[in-house]
């Protein structure tokens, strides 16, 4: 698709919706959805706070400009339509009419630009990245938006999901110290749901916002977010009905067999086509053996990647073949494949003089087990084992939180696992891990491992800014191949995480963005 | 008539013993402040951490609203400026006053933790003393069995096989939590509700201190059944009731009340896994939380309050043991 076919398209998508989403057959008002949260997010202002829980509970608080399907393309959220000017450059939104914030207040184009260009550039990560290539944006009447960007950046239509882009009221914010605003605790978006009661440590209980702008949603009456700390009593409460949605890493992996039986629920791993999320075992390449590209193609091999995925995953995960997941855009599957062989992995060792003593020993390596839960102290003791096949000792060292991200950030670490979010597009959420330009000590999750090569930098920068999806394709294919030659991290799977849910909730997953999702149009039948 | 001399003696004493204490916390302070950050990474890492994006402005302008930036010894001067003022300071994680954020949970954690300590002495210290009494007897013999598998039983499985079998299985009991949430209830129905989330977290935390107990006051009644003056009141001829209340029970107390009083601080701290297992919204989860998030300010706050409470409950130790025991009052001897 060339450039002019992909603003037809992007036209046309626009003015295929709909004026007004309306209620179809058989949608009934009513019910109250109990699910989980954990752990227990900070405050519920999506804009401030990006961690998944805060996203999950944000997500039917506060809403953004558009939604994305599992195909990942875009999809009408708080903007009715869009427009891409030919030259890539300007971007225009054309808003629904009627929309409020939890407070009466009208939502208009204003508080779009205020929120892109002032709020989130200044506490938003993710947003700030985004909205830095935008020269301009504009306000022209209360429902239009325009952005009109420095060059062009093709996955600007990409960085308008609920939690890249949430929508704050200006009338709150403008003026005040965004972090420190006592209406924070308030939590005032524009989402189907506002917040009603927050009792620490207990729950989160989210009712109807009644002035909603698209017509008779949301359906549930109400949505209560259950702080349970410990994951054996999450299942337990899904087991006996006690909550109705279970999604992320509520319930551990080995626990989501059993859900599969049990007949009023429903177990699926869609609505995470836009986060993607991928992992990989992550190796310092600053450090010997880790700086020889010979020893992470061992590393390739000497992992049974399948049996990692069967075994600690219980299946929920598929093996990842390359920097891109299967389910992002531009992803190549006919790279080069690592297959599961020691003897590949011991010449490697053997070719780069990396050999066994006489107890068979070569290297002793230090392990950091990431505090991300049960599964990944599971996957430490699989990859020790791996590791011990080839005569490495893997010394798994276990951390919290605070201390992980210390030694991975400031680089002080030799081999950890880790995983991001592909967020649908490679400029997006693929090519932080490894452009020189990301490498920065004390940042986590940017390139950490400290992997350079100009090529490399030269195909992401230029398929970033390149319109063309043939040729962004062309482009990040040769990326994925230099990539998987020179293996600057084991890649090992792209997760699936399950969103179990009680067969009489309907419409729970409706697109790419799953649990974060409004949840407007889910209803009970 | 308390003479001049003696009121002032007294009020030296007084001003002596307040200006240790202040010592002594501020002392305590400043050990729980260097404690706290010799702990790796800090807040600003842990929110980038958890949120999977990061960039330098986002852990500047973190670490600028916490006052990381500013050198340690300001940051620590400042932190026992505060105590003085009885200031505990804001939370950097939660946002609200570190005082607010304790008060909110300590109800329910004492709640949890009082009623499971006073069951588990009451009912740890009859069996105990009935076992001891009846030594090598049947009756000893499953107690002290009993004793030693509520004593060995890791204390979240049993609080999971409650659930298993009382909630899930049964239906009986709430699973989890402090309430029924989004129900109106009369303040009694309330209260009904409330006992009734707590069976099952009350029944596994006393569980392990029962134990405990029971097992202390057997061995401490057969020795002080073995003691002279047990035999000399027996020699006496003072009846079995009368010897068991008035001579063994009361000596025979005197070990349970101090590890009573020992772990009597703990249950202000609450009981962290217990919490954890039936999501019940008490200052122990709040604790562990806060260290996991590297919450400075929470969780100096926490540990100031627990370490006041248990220079307090050190001190009723104290009285208890002279209400117990005369002889071990202050110049009695």
């Amino acid at each position: 698709m060339n450039r002019r076919e992909f603003t037809q398209a992007m036209l046309a998508a626009g003015a295929a919706i709909p004026f007004g989403i309306t209620r179809a057959a058989g949608q009934t008002r009513g019910g109250t959805l109990n699910t989980i949260i954990q752990p227990e997010p900070p405050l519920l202002v999506t804009a401030f706070n990006q961690q998944q829980p805060t996203l999950t509970l944000g997500g039917k608080i506060y809403e953004s400009l558009l939604k994305y399907g599992a195909d990942l393309k875009p999809m009408p959220g708080m903007a009715q339509s869009w427009e891409i000017s030919p030259d890539g450059l300007t971007y225009t939104f054309k808003l629904f009419p009627n929309i409020t914030f939890h407070d009466g207040k009208p939502m208009t184009s204003e508080d779009v630009v205020f929120s892109c260009m002032k709020v989130l550039t200044e506490t938003h990560p993710r947003a700030r990245q985004n909205f830095a290539r935008v020269a301009s944006a504009e306000a022209p009447d209360p429902l239009t938006v325009v952005f009109k960007l420095k060059q062009p950046f093709a996955p600007f239509l990409g960085c308008f999901d609920c939690t890249s882009a949430p929508i704050v009221p200006k009338h709150i914010y403008e003026g005040t110290d965004y972090r420190k605003n006592p209406l924070n605790d308030k939590a005032i978006g524009t989402g189907p749901f506002k917040l009603k009661e927050w009792v620490r440590g207990s729950h989160v209980h989210l009712v109807r916002h009644e002035g909603y702008y698209l017509k008779d949603q949301p359906y549930l009456d109400e949505i209560i977010y259950r702080i349970i700390p410990d994951s054996a009593s999450r299942a337990l409460a899904l087991e006996n009905g006690t909550v109705q949605l279970a999604q992320w890493t509520d319930v551990e992996f080995f626990d989501v067999q059993r859900f599969k039986a049990q007949k009023n629920l429903e177990v699926t791993t869609k609505g995470y086509e836009y986060f993607a999320p991928h992992q990989w075992l992550e190796m310092n390449n600053r450090i010997a053996p880790m700086n020889d590209k010979r020893f992470r193609q061992a590393v390739m091999h000497l992992i049974d990647r399948d049996a990692l995925a069967k075994r600690v995953y219980f299946g929920s995960a598929k093996v990842a073949t390359g920097p891109i997941s299967s389910k992002t855009k531009f992803y190549d599957g006919k790279v080069k494949r690592y297959d599961y062989s020691i003897d590949k992995a011991k010449a490697l060792l053997d070719e780069m003089g990396l050999k066994p003593d006489t107890n068979g020993k070569r290297a002793e390596i230090k392990y950091i087990v990431p505090p991300y839960g049960e599964s990944y102290q599971r996957a430490g003791e699989f990859f020790r084992q791996s590791f011990a096949r080839v005569g490495i000792d893997l010394v798994l060292v276990g951390t919290d939180m605070a201390g992980w991200a210390e030694k991975v950030g400031n680089w002080d670490y030799e081999m950890t696992q880790n995983l991001l979010y592909q967020l649908g597009d490679p400029a997006l959420g693929v090519s932080r891990t490894y452009v020189s330009s990301n490498i920065k000590k004390g940042i986590l999750f940017s390139n950490t491992e400290g992997y350079s090569n100009p090529e490399v930098d030269r195909l992401f920068d230029e398929a970033a800014v390149t319109l063309d999806e043939a040729k962004r394709l062309e482009l990040y294919s040769k990326v994925q191949q230099i990539l998987v030659e020179d293996v600057p991290v084991a890649w090992t799977l792209e997760l699936e995480y399950p969103i179990i849910y009680d067969k009489a909730f309907k419409n729970i997953v409706s697109t790419g963005i799953g649990s974060h999702e409004t949840f407007g149009s889910v209803y009970k039948s | 008539m308390i003479r001049l001399g003696s009121a002032a003696t007294i009020g030296l004493m007084a001003l002596s013993r307040i200006a240790q204490l202040v010592a002594v916390i501020l002392l305590i302070a400043t050990f729980n402040f260097v404690l706290v950050r010799a702990a790796p990474g800090d807040p600003a890492q842990v929110m980038a951490g958890q949120s999977g994006a990061s960039d330098p402005k986002l852990l500047e302008d973190l670490r600028k609203e916490y006052g990381l930036d500013k050198p340690y010894a300001v940051q620590l001067a400042s932190y026992l400026g505060r105590v003085v003022r009885l200031d505990l300071g804001y939370s950097y994680r939660q946002r609200r006053a570190v005082v607010d954020l304790i008060l909110e949970r300590l109800p329910a954690t004492l709640l949890l933790t009082v009623t499971a300590f006073c069951l588990a002495l009451l009912i740890g210290t009859t069996l105990g003393a009935l076992a001891g009494l009846a030594a090598g007897s049947v009756l000893d013999t499953v107690f002290t069995v009993l004793s030693l598998v509520l004593y060995a039983t890791p204390v979240f499985w049993l609080g999971l096989m409650l659930v298993l079998v009382f909630s899930v299985t049964l239906g009986w009991l709430p699973p989890f939590g402090y309430e029924t949430i989004n129900v109106k209830l009369s303040p009694l129905e309330h209260a009904l509700d409330i006992a009734k989330h707590m069976i099952m977290p009350v029944t596994s935390l006393a569980a392990i201190y029962l134990a405990i107990y029971a097992r202390l006051m057997r061995s401490s009644i057969i020795e002080v059944a073995q003691q002279d003056f047990i035999k000399t009141a027996r020699a006496k001829g003072l009846s079995g009731p009368s010897i068991v209340v008035g001579h063994m029970l009361r000596n025979a107390l005197v070990p349970v009340v101090t590890v009573a009083g020992m772990q009597a601080g703990a249950l202000v701290g609450g009981a962290v896994v217990i919490e954890t297992v039936f999501a019940w919204p008490g200052l122990g989860r709040l604790t562990f939380d806060a260290l996991l998030q590297r919450d400075y300010p929470l969780l100096l706050g926490i540990f100031l309050i627990l370490s006041i409470v248990v220079i307090v409950l050190n001190l009723l130790t104290d009285l208890i043991y002279r209400l117990i025991d005369p002889r071990m009052t202050t110049g009695a001897a």
